[in-house]
Order: C-alpha cells, then structure tokens, then sequence
C-alpha cells in the first residue's frame, strides 16, 4: 500500500502509462507520414482506392485550400453527416437490420443523438439495447464514429500546416486529409482492435436476442449484436458511445481484464500519439514530447487519486456490516478498483467518455476527478486530433501570459503571436466555459432541469453540472442517474454539444490561417523557450488555473459538499 | 463559390464512407472474427442439448439458498435483466443504497462481515462474478441446503475462479453461474 493504493493498482497504473507510451511513439511516426502524404507501408493497398475517391467526388488532391475554405468543408461535410444520421434514426423502423421491431426515435431523442454522434460527444440519452436497431447502430453511429474522429485529425492537420507554413495561405485539403486518415489509420487500426476484443469475447453477430432458460426462475433475453466492429472505433476515435446502455462496463463489450485493457489503451492511443506526430511535422521533436509531458503530468497524479479515493471508499458501508468501505458500488468484479479508477480518467482526459464504471456511484472527490478533467477543456490528452489543437490553444496563451510577464512580443515556432490569435484563442477555451456554467444554472432552476435529478441532495446538482460540462466539452460520459432523455435536456445538451465542438474547432482553423501567413523569426536570445521543463510547468499552470478558477464556485456546490456529508457520516 | 465545389465531395465522401464504415469493415469483422472465435462471437451460450441456459459471460439471479449468489443487480424491472443493462446510479449517501445493502445482508444472515461485492450493485447489472471472499463466505448455506460435504461445494467454486490475467490484471473472480451449473451436475 502507497497513498491508500495496493501494490496490484500501482503495477497496473505503471503497466498502462509504459505500454501506451510504447505503441504511441511509432504510431505518431507513421501518422506524421500520412498526413505528409508520404509513402508508406500501406500505400500499394490504399493509393489506387484513394484515387478512385478523388475521381469520383472530382477532388484535385493537389489543390490546396485557404482556411475559410476548408472551413467551409468541415461544416459541410459535418452537416451533411448530421442530416444523414438525424434522418436514419427517424426512420429506423422501416429499415432493415432491425429483429426486435424497434420503433423510430422521437424527434429530440433523434437530434440529440444525431449532433452527440457527428462532434464526437457520444452522449447517450438513448439507451443502446433498447432503442436502436443493429441498421442504426452499424450504418449509422459507427460510420459517425469514423467520420467524427477523422474530422478531428484534419483540423489538427490544418493548424500544423498554420505553425509551419510560410507566409502562405493554403492549409492542405481537407477531402483528401479525410480520405487518408480514414483509410490508412482508422481502418486498419479499428479491425485489428476488433478482432483482439472479439478473442476475448466481445459479440458479434446479426441474430436476434436469444432466450436463455435460466436455473432459477424466469426466462432471460441476451441482448446481441454486431459489437466487435463498433466498439473498436467507439474507443479509438474517442466517441465512447455504447453499443448497450452501460457501455463497457457490459460484458459483451468488454468481458475481461485483457478486453479491459485493449480499450483502455485505444482511448489514449491516438491522443498521445498525435504528440508525436505534431514534433515530427513540425521538425522539432522536442516540442511534441514537452506537450506528452505536461499532459502525462496532469494524468498520472489525477488518477493516482482517483484509484486511492475509490479504495478508501464509502465508510457507510462497513457500518453497516460489510468487510470493507471500498467502493465497489457500480463498479465490475473483474475490473475492481483500479482499472474502473484508471478508466474514468483516461476516458474523461481524452474526450471519449465511455464508461466501465458509474461514475454517479464515485465518490463525491473521486467522481470529481473525471469532471474537472473534462473541465480542463478536454487537453489532457484529449478527443482524437480535438485534444491537441486545444492544448496548443493553451499554448499559444501560455507563451502570451509568459511574454506579457517578461515584456517581449510572444511567439510560438517562430510565429509571432498578435492580438487576432488571441482573440481567437481566449474564444476558444471561454465559450464552453461559459455553456457549462449558464446551461447548469438554467437546469438547475427550471423545473425541466429539476425533473431529471436522481440523486437526492449536493449529489443531484453534481448530475447536472456533470451533464453540460460532459456536452460542452464533447466528451459523452454522464452522472447517469440523471433522466436526460427529455426535450429540454436532449435540446439544451444538443446544443451545448454543437456549440462546443464548431466554436472551438472554427477558432481554431482561423488561427491556423492567421499563422500560415506570417513569416517564420529565427529564435534569439529572447525567444521563450517551448520544450523546456519550466514552459511545461507554466502551462499546466496556465491550463489548471483556468479551470480551477472557472468552475471552483460550481465544484463547490456539488462534490465537495457530497464528501462533507459522506465524512460527518 | 466556395460552398457548391464542396456539395459533390460531401456527397460522394459520405456515400463511400457509409459503405465501407457501415457495410464492408462490420461485415469484413463478422466473417473474420465468426470463422476464428464462432462460440466468442456469439455470446459464448452455455447450452444444454439444444436449450440455451445461459451465457459464460452474463450473471443471473440467484436467490434460492441452494445457489451461489452474485452482486445486486439494479436492472428493471427485474434483476439481471440482460435485455436492459443498468447500475444502480446511487451516490454515497443516497439512502437506497444503504437500504439496498442492508437488506442482502439481512439475507445473507452471516455471523462475520459481509465482503462488500455482496452488498454493492455492478455497474452493468449483469456481473457475472463475484469475489473468491463472496464465494468463501456461501459455501455453508449452500452445503447445508443441499446436504452435500462443503469440500464439495469449494471444489465446485476453486473450478470456476480465475486469477488476474497474466497475473496482474484485473481481480481474481469467480463465476457464478458456473458454479451453479456445476453443483446441479450440469456442466463437467
């Protein structure tokens, strides 16, 4: 035992962090000569489906595009899919696929999800088994999950061609940064996930739900499906939405400690990577492994105590006779504390948001974990490609609170960082600041917002604030007490999740355009250094004090009065 | 304009996208993953000649003395419910979950502490383990309703614990439906 952790959590812990780090640093390499249109071990395979992509959608892969233009793209193709999705789930009982006569979806449920699926949230008001056909699960969400997730990399794409272009306009093009990422990283990366989770038991199949006749009273329905396939893209895009309503904590998506594992390391997996792929792209590697640093720093002590926290668990309990206090509460036998704790970090870090645990069920500090992670803006790590263009947002503050201090103009990569930068970065990390806060408090105070609590007291306010915060900041896990498949809920989070994704990844774009065009500076003696251990530090200053400060009042209303009660007992 | 160059990529890029994303990669997985784990991939069913009783992988309720019980189950509307998963969502001090815990270790009726896997709900309701603690401390109910030697019943659980993969990860379990099985004399 060490700060209330077992010697197996430790190991487990230590165990994660080296292997993700291992696979992540290669993936990177690989992803960078991708994204660079450079050849590559899968180029005979894919180069001939990828021209015939262009020819059919008459794409000039060579024309590049100016940022409003690839903007444009983004909304478009993001519209687009909304429709598409929005239009299916409607629809879903006259389609196919579907062997337990599911109805449509009302029209909120419908939009919800729709939005939920299209920026990468992965919300559920839906409750998978229940409401959606395997038509719906398969044409449907895990077509979103591919599509939402390479959209993420093409704008964190788009900002990397921003830091290193020369006085230019043109950002890349995005069809053709969509085409590749899809097919030479997702892909082939989602089947091997698929077929490694179906080894270890993970459905997959079309039949309808089987009857089992039980030793003990009456009939049971297994609920079934096409799984595997969905839930390989479902961890590694950083969607998080289940393929049934507890998601992976269900044992047909995640049925052993090895499946558990697998996931785990697929929600980090492209996160991390991308790191290194941005050090590689931008021909400094140093400055990718100081951003992997600060993200690993902020990590690893957040889920150190969320593991401990856990272990120390509910003291109700061995009053009342139990053998011990740990909080075992929602929590799955083969996964224990630890790996449950471990999850609800990395899934609430990057901004998957699916579960193996109920977070509800947390305690009030260890369910506080995950929600100030999400809080932080979804950097630590973060949504796949989303993650990385937020953090380098913190950078580019960063560099300017640093310059502001020692009185010089701030730059970034050698590209001087003016006023429209950070107009457009302060707009980044303050609009789903602000959703969070006024969407909480709306809730809170409307009758509406009121219905949906569950649990009684401080805890009741932590599901509300858990809920916009999750939306706003596109992550998707929930306090799933919280009945949220209401209009008023599946409307005001539709929207927080609209908002938090286009607001932020539009700004994001402009300052990438903004870039291109200046001129790289030569680093002098004056310049701030960006990979050093004491920039390092001062963003995860910059980033902490950030959210500390936004959402401490808020955070103290729920959570902290929830653990005074638990500690007066 | 901008806008009207982007419709035909739009259109064509999610047309193949839903093809290959919605159609060919599921489908490529089923033919796959069905040739290599068949019994895996389709729920790993415990079948009793052409019935099935049950999967390896899914809990059932067991309140009978004669069985081993699992963890709660906050499924509705009865536990175990594997057509609609569900945890609890209780928090630390919402007074159903005392009230939750009280009552099955009422039931339970033990003279030690309970091993807290037996008074918690899992998170989706359909846990299909419990700990070897949890098991240990059944072994005497379950021996005296069946008037069977305890050795018995011990052998039948020692069949059905797994320790943690690779022996580090996750946490040593037990299955609790095949433990049943296995007492009833219907798995070898």
């Amino acid at each position: 035992m060490f700060l209330g952790i077992t010697s197996a959590g430790w190991l487990q812990l230590v165990l994660f962090m080296a292997a993700l780090t291992a696979l992540a640093v290669p993936l990177g390499g690989y992803v960078a000569r991708v994204l660079s249109g450079q050849r590559n071990l899968l180029s005979p395979v894919i180069k001939p489906v990828e021209g015939l992509i262009y020819t059919m959608g008459d794409v000039r892969p060579d024309q590049d595009m100016t940022w409003t233009d690839y903007a444009t793209a983004v909304i478009l193709f993001s519209f687009g899919g909304f429709i598409l999705l929005f239009g299916l789930l409607l629809t879903q009982g006259f389609l196919p696929l579907n062997p337990q006569h599911l109805p449509n979806l009302t029209p909120d449920l419908a939009f919800n999800t729709a939005v939920s699926f299209v920026t990468n949230t992965n919300w559920q008001s839906y409750a998978g088994e229940a409401t959606l056909s395997y038509f719906s699960q398969m044409v449907g969400l895990t077509v979103q999950n591919f599509v939402s997730a390479a959209v993420g990399i093409a704008v964190l794409a788009a900002l990397i061609r921003g830091l290193t272009g020369q006085t230019t306009d043109k950002l890349g093009n995005f069809w053709v940064d969509l085409v590749r990422i899809h097919l030479y990283i997702l892909l082939p990366l989602a089947l091997i996930v698929a077929v490694a989770l179906s080894s270890q038991g993970v459905i997959q199949t079309f039949v309808s739900y089987v009857t089992a006749h039980t030793l003990e009273g009456p009939h049971q329905t297994l609920a079934l499906g096409p799984v595997a396939s969905q839930e390989a893209i479902k961890m590694l895009g950083t969607n998080g939405g289940g393929f049934f309503n507890t998601n992976s904590a269900h044992p047909f998506e995640n049925p052993t400690p090895l499946s558990n594992l697998i996931e785990m390391l697929s929600i980090l997996l492209i996160p991390a990577a991308l790191c290194f792929t941005f050090g590689q792209m931008i021909g400094e590697r140093r400055q990718g492994i100081a951003i992997f640093a600060a993200m690993t720093l902020v990590f690893v002590p957040l889920t150190a105590a969320c593991i401990g926290l856990e272990q120390a668990g509910n003291p109700h309990l061995t009053t009342i006779g139990s053998d011990s206090a740990t909080n075992m509460e929602g929590k799955e036998t083969r996964f224990g504390i630890a790996n449950s704790a471990i999850w609800a970090t990395a899934t609430t870090a990057a901004s998957n948001g699916s579960v193996n645990a109920m977070h509800d069920s947390f305690t009030p500090l260890g369910g506080l974990i995950p929600m100030i992670l999400m809080q932080f803006g979804e950097v630590i790590y973060g949504g796949v490609g989303s993650g990385l263009y937020g953090m380098l947002v913190f950078v580019i503050l960063t560099v300017f609170i640093a310059g502001l201090m020692v009185g010089r103009t701030p730059e970034y990569l050698g590209k001087k960082i003016g006023a429209f930068e950070i107009k457009m970065a302060s707009m980044a990390v303050l609009l789903p600041c602000a959703l969070v806060l006024i969407c909480t408090a709306v809730a809170v105070l409307t009758p509406w917002g009121q219905a949906g609590i569950y649990n009684p007291g401080a805890q009741g306010f932590s599901e509300v604030l858990y809920a916009f915060t999750s939306a706003a900041n596109n992550n998707g896990s929930a306090f799933a007490g919280l009945s949220a498949n209401t209009p008023f809920y599946n409307s005001l989070l539709g929207l927080c999740m609209l908002f938090g994704r286009f607001f932020v990844l539009l700004p994001v774009l402009a300052i990438a355009g903004s870039l291109a065009a200046k001129r790289t500076v030569p680093a002098s003696s004056g310049t701030l250094p960006t990979h050093t251990p004491l920039f390092v530090v001062f963003l995860i200053g910059v980033i902490v004090l950030v959210g500390v400060l936004t959402y401490a009042p808020a955070l103290a209303l729920g959570p902290v009065i929830e653990h005074l009660n638990l500690i007066k007992g | 304009m901008s806008l009207i160059k982007h419709i035909q990529p739009t259109v064509v890029s999610l047309a193949v996208f839903t093809v290959l994303f919605g159609g060919l990669y599921p489908l490529a997985t089923t033919a796959i993953v069905q040739t290599a784990f068949p019994d895996k991939a389709q729920g790993s069913l415990i079948r009793d000649g052409q019935t099935v009783i049950g999967s390896r992988l899914i809990g059932q309720n067991f309140t009978q003395p004669q069985y081993l019980w699992g963890r709660l189950s906050a499924t509705g509307p009865a536990p175990y419910n594997a057509a609609a998963s569900s945890g609890s969502n209780y928090g630390v001090n919402n007074p159903a979950l005392i009230e939750a815990a009280k009552a099955r270790r009422d039931a339970l009726n033990l003279t030690g502490p309970v091993p807290v896997d037996l008074l918690t709900a899992s998170g989706s309701g359909l846990d299909p383990h419990i700990s070897p603690a949890a098991a240990a401390v059944q072994v005497p109910r379950i021996a005296a309703t069946r008037h069977i030697p305890q050795q018995r019943v011990r052998d039948a659980i020692a069949a059905a614990t797994q320790t943690p993969d690779f022996g580090v990860l996750g946490e040593a379990r037990v299955n609790v439906l095949e433990v049943n099985l296995r007492l009833d004399g219907r798995l070898k």
